[in-house]
């Protein structure tokens, strides 16, 4: 059996990866998605499955589909990744599932932007539907940003930037709960925190163990349902402590970064990960 | 391992281990440098991180 794992940059996830799999004693064979020149039809990646790392959601969603469609399975599927990539559909699959999330609005013109935002009222966030690590979020605390945001995002060009995607705002402890997924069972969460409302580690946010509760463990196995047509998948949920709604999923992450929690929370997420792979190959050889 | 940092010039010293594509911070002026092949080692600076990048 030949695992590929997908990756441009090697980052400490992607070296984790690996040692995981030559621990377990299984080769890995690297595939690189800026070396695939798939003619359609007459494609054939070298690995009977593949482990999707690409730290570029477009390249790495592409490169998910052509594999699938040359009759190779991918952690995460491609169904998967395309909905967790994109805030608009994850928030769609929450809506569909009754999984709680903070109130959301979508617009696709300035004008509408502006009565969203009003609609969910300040202070609101916007984010772009596409992107992580905390990359362009901003909050807006009255209309006065509101208006300059909108015309900034206008101004900026990229079409992704005219999709507005308005959430409100939790008045978080100061901290945000980052879940892992393997399926749809949790295996670890962190607390990560900071005094910025932006708590994601990329940004300087602290991590700590946070205990699985089966509140963490039932609400992220239903997200992770709900985004995968049931199957679950190799995720990370990112959860906000509402003082009165309790908690709420804020998003799902398809290819998820895990550096900062093996010591943390003492769980061997790589080796988790590198069984969730090896077992579904050993699902379908009995299917 | 050693090579030469392509930004400032800089001697790097590069773990055995080493995977190409990996991403080496050059110690004397900071660039990322992207591990292009390891046998030759070959680096260049690392691209500017694109707007789809992330998790």
């Amino acid at each position: 059996m030949r695992i590929g794992i997908l990756c441009s940059r090697v980052r400490v996830e992607e070296k984790l990866l690996f040692a995981a799999f030559e621990g377990l004693g299984v080769p890995v064979v690297r595939l690189d998605e800026r070396a695939i020149a798939a003619r359609v039809g007459d494609y054939a990646p070298e690995a009977d499955v593949i482990l999707e790392r690409s730290v570029s959601t477009s390249a790495g969603l592409i490169a998910a589909q052509l594999f699938e469609a040359a009759g190779v399975p991918v952690i995460n599927t491609s169904a998967t990744a395309s909905v967790c990539a994109d805030k608009v559909r994850t928030t769609l699959a929450l809506a569909q599932a009754g999984v709680p999330q903070p109130r959301t609005a979508i617009a696709l013109s300035p004008e509408a932007a502006l009565q969203a935002i009003e609609q969910i009222g300040y202070p609101a966030v916007l984010k772009p539907p596409v992107g992580s690590w905390g990359r362009l979020l901003a909050r807006v605390n009255d209309r006065d940003a509101a208006e300059a945001i909108i015309e900034h995002k206008e101004v900026l060009g990229g079409i992704g930037h005219h999709i507005y995607y308005v959430q409100e705002y939790i008045d978080k402890p100061a901290r945000d709960i980052r879940a892992f997924v393997i399926g749809t069972e949790t295996i670890a969460a962190i607390y990560r925190s900071s005094p910025h409302w932006i708590t994601n580690t990329a940004r300087g946010g602290h991590a700590s163990n946070c205990p699985v509760t089966p509140e963490i463990a039932d609400l992220c196995g239903r997200a992770a349902r709900s985004v995968s047509g049931g199957a679950g998948g190799v995720l990370a949920i990112d959860l906000l402590e509402d003082a009165e709604r309790g908690l709420l999923v804020c998003e799902v992450n398809h290819t998820m970064e895990f550096r900062n929690s093996i010591d943390t929370t003492g769980v061997n997420i790589p080796e988790h990960i590198a069984r969730y792979v090896l077992d579904s190959v050993g699902e379908r050889q009995h299917a | 391992m050693q090579t030469e940092c392509v930004e400032c010039g800089a001697e790097l010293t590069v773990p055995e281990d080493v995977m190409q594509g990996e991403i080496l911070p050059c110690p004397e002026c900071g660039a990322d440098l992207e591990v292009i092949t390891v046998a030759p080692l070959v680096v260049e600076l690392a691209p500017t991180e694109m707007e789809d990048w992330g998790e």
